[in-house]
């Protein structure tokens, strides 16, 4: 059974096409990812999701309700963790948990075992105030609260924008463990690294989804040879690897820079080519795709 | 209910919380009542009078020392005559000139004397028109008196009839702390809402609240009611400081006051909120907040009468609320009329109230 359906939504602010003609589904207990730059839409589709904004065209179900003739249903079953932190600063990390849990008619104790694998990490911190807080803590924070009434389905936007490594690392473990409770979670993100951690991933871009798949499965259909090509002069070698015909793309990726192979290409001509341009200690070898590269081909597309 | 309560408690727990707003809601008043009545004084002080006594009588004498006595005049009592008097007004000396005529005390037997004329400089029209008003006052007294001692049956007092009620002694203070209370309800009720409401919306945190299945009526409650007790505790500060400071205590009764009060905040913040949903911004917000407060302040009665605006004028103030509140605050606060008397005033802001509460709770939109 699926937990989300998105039909056919679509959203425009004035001119800008924020969301243009998307449609997925999630399932129950689903850890789903949606993978994007800044200006992909993510935030839109949230937004319409917890009902903060009517669609212009489409219709989408979360648990069975409708998003816009159900909005009070969805708002007592859903959990929202803005990107923005976006609690009182001025009420203390125990305050902020109490009045939320108020709202929704509940008590912290009737979900703490819920949220106490994160909220512990804070529980410390319970007098301090929530503006005070660390921006892994505000995070914590700001999770326990999206928590706090027990929802079946959370909404996660940005949740690792500006947090450092680790506690990036730490926060997708929280979430694999909330998994286990049977919660589904929409987790948006524009760190492509972060794509291995979810169950399946939508990679969307400029309001449209490219690819909806697992993230091995997206990386298992990237079907062409893809190369990890480096030089003494990386720069040079990014402009005159894109003149030559053969090559789809060619893109800095960590060290070096990844090279997505069309029809003809062999590496032993390019090696040539580059040579006689002027390229020196050119090296060049086989790469495994990964999600970044799946997205860069088809944003290509 | 519950919920309501939830939200008021975290409300004032954030007002107390601020480092500036407790303090603000203290000073706020006691700034208002103690400072702003004596700067904004109305009353003219030191107001030059050049004497011109071409009757040299004791009845002329009697008039003079009267002026000097009253304390709001600088008296040149020897000005040789009317031209040497209008040298000094045009010098800027004096503001009112007092012409005595030759023989008036004699004459004021035959019950035809040639008039006192008075006249002032108008270039600074309140302080000339007051002015010449204490001048009359004072002369009339004058007058009244010699003619009450001499038992003539001349009718002295029908040259001056001017007479003062309810605020006898033209205290301008006794005028403008009501108002200043008004300004201070409008001040705390509509711009303090507005800006918290306004700040959510900044901060984001208003979005959190929106996905919450909290309705629209308990949440714009719970923003208008601790301010509609900030108002209705800081009006009560004021009213004990105009009591203690200046003397002044409400003639009429303190329930006409708060019931009159308590419509008028409900209508203020009603009207802040529907700002607030409105606005996105801060700026936006303070903006066109301060538009609406200019207008209340100035046309409303505050400063100037209603009744001496155009008629146009007139007829658009029928739409602001602070309007019948000023009339009903200076009614039972100097007269002591009563809710009754005021009835059509009371229905008036009652009308308000309802209307800009249900507004505000409607132009709250979760969803955009």
């Amino acid at each position: 059974m699926n937990s989300i359906e998105v039909r056919h939504l679509s959203k425009s602010y004035g001119k800008v096409n924020a969301l243009n003609d998307v449609s997925f589904e999630v399932e129950r207990g689903e850890l789903f990812g949606l993978i994007g730059p800044d200006g992909a839409g993510k935030t839109t589709l949230f937004r319409l999701l917890t009902t903060l904004l009517n669609p212009d065209a489409g219709t989408a179900v979360v648990e069975g309700l409708d998003i816009v003739s159900d909005y009070r249903l969805i708002r007592e079953r859903v959990g929202y963790m803005p990107g923005r932190f976006s609690l009182y600063p001025d009420l203390t990390v125990e305050e902020n948990l109490r009045f939320f849990a108020a709202l929704f008619g509940s008590r912290v104790e009737e979900s703490y075992d819920l949220i106490a694998p994160v909220y512990r990490q804070i529980e410390p911190f319970r007098h301090r105030r929530a503006g005070k807080l660390s921006g892994g803590m505000k995070q914590k924070l700001a999770l326990s609260c999206a928590l706090i009434h027990r929802p079946s389905v959370l909404f996660l936007d940005e949740p690792t924008t500006g947090v450092d490594a680790v506690s990036r690392s730490e926060f997708w473990d929280m979430l694999t463990q909330l998994k286990s409770k049977g919660i589904t979670m929409l987790v948006s993100t524009p760190y492509m690294d972060e794509a291995s951690r979810c169950d399946r991933v939508a990679l969307c871009n400029e309001g449209s989804l490219l690819d909806v798949d697992t993230p091995s499965g997206l990386v298992a259909r990237f079907g062409a040879p893809l190369f990890a090509v480096a030089a003494d002069n990386m720069y040079l070698l990014l402009q005159e690897s894109r003149r030559i015909r053969e090559v789809v793309a060619c893109y800095p990726f960590g060290e070096a820079h990844h090279l997505i192979a069309g029809a003809g290409f062999s590496p032993e001509r390019f090696a040539a080519a580059l040579r006689d341009k002027g390229v020196t200690g050119l090296s060049i070898r086989p790469a495994v795709p990964a999600i970044e590269d799946m997205f860069i081909k088809l944003m290509g597309r | 209910m519950r919920i309501l309560a939830i939200l008021l408690e975290k409300e004032f727990r954030q007002i107390f919380r601020n480092s500036f707003m407790p303090k603000l809601i203290i000073v706020f008043p006691i700034m208002v009542m103690l400072v702003i009545p004596l700067v904004t004084t109305m009353d003219v002080r030191h107001v030059g009078v050049a004497v011109v006594d071409a009757d040299r009588s004791p009845l002329s004498q009697r008039m003079l020392s009267h002026l000097e006595a009253s304390g709001w005049f600088t008296v040149y009592g020897d000005v040789p005559g009317y031209a040497a008097a209008l040298q000094l007004l045009e010098q800027g000396e004096v503001d009112v000139i007092v012409e005595i005529p030759r023989h008036f005390e004699r004459d004021m037997v035959l019950a035809s004397p040639r008039p006192v004329s008075v006249s002032a400089n108008s270039v600074n029209a309140s302080k000339g028109a007051l002015g010449m008003q204490y001048v009359l006052q004072v002369i009339s007294r004058t007058l009244r008196d010699a003619q009450a001692e001499k038992g003539s049956g001349a009718a002295i007092s029908d040259f001056f009839a001017v007479q003062y009620r309810y605020n006898e002694i033209l205290d301008y203070r006794h005028y403008m702390i009501p108002a200043l209370m008004i300004m201070l309800l409008i001040m705390l009720c509509c711009f303090l809402p507005t800006l918290n409401i306004v700040s959510e919306k900044e901060r984001g945190t208003i979005e959190q609240m929106n996905v919450t299945p909290l309705n629209r009526m308990t949440f714009t409650l719970g923003k208008l009611i601790p301010y509609w007790i900030i108002g209705l505790f800081a009006l009560s500060v004021a009213m004990l400081l105009a009591r203690l400071v200046y003397g002044l205590s409400p003639v009429g009764s303190l329930g006409a006051i708060y019931l009159a009060a308590g419509l008028f905040v409900l209508a203020m913040s009603g009207f802040g909120v529907v700002l607030a949903n409105r606005s996105e911004t801060m700026q936006q917000a303070m903006f066109v907040m301060f538009f609406f407060v200019m207008l209340f302040v100035l046309m409303s009665g505050l400063m100037t009468p209603v009744e001496s605006m155009p008629d146009w004028a007139q007829k658009i103030t029928v739409v602001f609320p602070p309007r019948y509140f000023v009339g009903v605050m200076r009614s039972v606060y100097l007269k002591g009329t009563s809710v009754s008397e005021l009835h059509a005033d009371y229905i008036a802001l009652a009308v308000f109230a309802v209307a800009f509460n249900l507004l505000a709770a409607v132009t709250y939109k979760k969803q955009s």
